[in-house]
């Protein structure tokens, strides 16, 4: 975009050339970090919004225009709490807890195509890396679960990494069905394929809808929500492994669980729906528009996801395991042969 | 800007690998193994494998330190500190560790690195023909082994999983 190249380069006239990357390095993160403080925040008032209408009630409607500056509101009372913690836990793992999970939540977000040119990091492992650095946010939660030295904490913390290490397979191996398609991890090439024909899940019509239900369950179950939302389950288990934590520190647990979920949705808009593409290209000349298409997409997933969590009751945990270890994986890897076999035949929908 | 980068790196991966291995609190030293994992996995990016830097994050740092952390988990309490050694067997540690430090050193200092002019990155596609492949500098054959052994394994774990009740006629499953 124009803005960004002429920052670009007004940066380097300014400076020697380490000093103005690193300066653009840290203004992007800068960037990134306010995206992810307002999404956050907005997504928590959509949630409880949302809730609301479900239960015919009527929701935060008093602070702002229609409650818009409720979680505002709350977010400063939140950052005027003071930071309690048990007697006995281990200070260092406790404080550190929380920063695993903001900041994997904070490295995937990068990633994502808003527009053509609004492209952080266009690694050429793309989804791949999405997948790892996902694997690394389970760690947050079971340390928190154990250095606050509270054992329904530590409960909900082993519930969410048995939760995590299985659904990953279902979420990785979907994305996967996807690729064969694109032939490319790269998110850029992934959107360019879509371009030329059509979104992904209208070209492999059958096993791609099949991936797409698939994935957004396995989704849900990864961003531990409801109806997989075990490890804080609140009628057992109190808050789960986040019972101890108050003040920030809980507040950077409940912001990064909504990152994640805008992060799945994210990932759901850029591999199914053609990320910043408008539908059969009617804005196509205005590539400005793509951040409302993308933002569009994402929010409808998200919706629906909302949709999941106040309709669904609670999965055991022996059911939840037997989900994804009986059913969905292997209906995942016959899905992955069949779109193999479409992809060799030349059977998807092309335009 | 790369130097300034791996020196970083190294700085961080050197504190954290002596953390893990002073720490006297079981989960400590998982995290700062992870810390040292996740290192590795930098300066992989660092040298443009970006494809080995993300299995190392989901193999070591996503897959491995998981299972440590849980293991953890189930035998270990939170106010339980590991024991120190004897003073014996600390000065035959320390021999030993210097002994290896020594050789590394002296077969780093006594080899001549060529530096590479071009780095190229290496893509996904590149490495799943090289895996496919069964012409020459091909992998097919490790990566078949790999993946019998991979198979006996789980059989392996499965049977001790179960025990007896594989061989009884249990109806429960």
């Amino acid at each position: 975009m124009n803005i960004t190249k002429n920052i670009h380069e007004w940066l380097f006239s300014l400076m020697p050339e380490t000093t103005a990357s690193i300066v653009e390095m840290v203004l992007i993160a800068v960037v990134y970090l306010a995206i992810f403080a307002v999404a956050g925040l907005y997504l928590v008032l959509l949630e409880r919004r949302v809730a609301a209408w479900f239960q015919l009630r009527l929701g935060p409607n008093r602070v702002g225009y229609q409650g818009l500056l409720q979680t505002m509101a709350d977010a400063l009372k939140l950052v005027s709490k003071e930071l309690t913690g048990t007697l006995k836990a281990d200070k260092f793992l406790y404080n550190l807890a929380p920063y695993f999970v903001i900041v994997t939540a904070l490295m995937a977000m990068s990633l994502f195509p808003f527009t053509k040119e609004l492209h952080a990091f266009d690694i050429n492992i793309g989804i791949f890396f999405l997948i790892a650095i996902s694997s690394i946010g389970v760690i947050g939660i079971l340390l928190a679960g154990w250095s606050s030295n509270n054992k329904f904490a530590l409960i909900g913390a082993m519930r969410s990494g048995v939760q995590t290490i299985s659904y990953e397979l279902s979420v990785g191996l979907s994305l996967l069905t996807m690729v064969l398609m694109t032939g490319s991890l790269q998110l850029s090439q992934i959107v360019e394929v879509q371009e030329k024909g059509g979104w992904l899940i209208v070209q492999g019509h059958i096993p791609a809808l099949i991936a797409f239900c698939i994935y957004m369950i396995a989704g849900t179950a990864e961003t531990n929500r409801a109806p997989f939302d075990l490890v804080e389950a609140e009628s057992e288990l109190g808050a789960g492994f986040h019972t101890e934590y108050s003040g920030m520190k809980f507040a950077y647990f409940f912001l990064a669980e909504f990152i994640n979920m805008f992060i799945i949705a994210s990932i759901a808009t850029t591999v199914f729906f053609g990320a910043y593409l408008s539908p059969f290209g009617i804005t196509e000349n205005i590539p400005l528009l793509g951040v409302f298409w993308f933002l569009g997409k994402t929010l409808l997933l998200i919706f629906l996801m909302m949709w999941f969590r106040w309709t669904f009751p609670r999965l055991r945990i022996d059911q939840l395991l037997v989900l994804e270890w009986k059913y969905l994986l292997p209906l995942n890897l016959m899905n992955l042969l069949l779109m193999a076999l479409m992809v060799l035949l030349g059977l998807t929908i092309q335009f | 800007m790369e130097k300034i980068l791996f020196y970083i790196l190294a700085l961080i991966m050197i504190v954290a690998a002596i953390a893990s291995v002073t720490s006297r609190k079981m989960l400590r030293s998982v995290i700062y193994l992870l810390f040292v994992l996740i290192g590795v996995a930098g300066i992989y990016f660092l040298i443009d494998y970006n494809f080995l830097a993300a299995v190392q994050l989901t193999v070591y740092a996503g897959g491995i330190i998981v299972l440590v952390i849980f293991s953890v988990l189930l035998v270990h309490h939170i106010e339980m500190e590991l024991e120190m050694a004897k003073l014996s067997k600390k000065i035959i540690t320390a021999i030993a560790c210097l002994v290896g430090l020594g050789v590394f050193l002296a077969t780093i200092y006594s080899t001549n690195f060529n530096v590479v002019e071009n780095s190229k990155t290496t893509t996904v596609e590149d490495i799943g023909r090289g895996l496919l492949s069964y012409d020459a500098g091909g992998f097919i054959l490790p990566f078949e082994v790999i993946s019998v052994l991979l198979l006996a394994a789980m059989i392996g774990a499965i049977i001790i999983g179960k025990g007896d009740k594989l061989t009884k006629n249990d109806d429960t499953l």
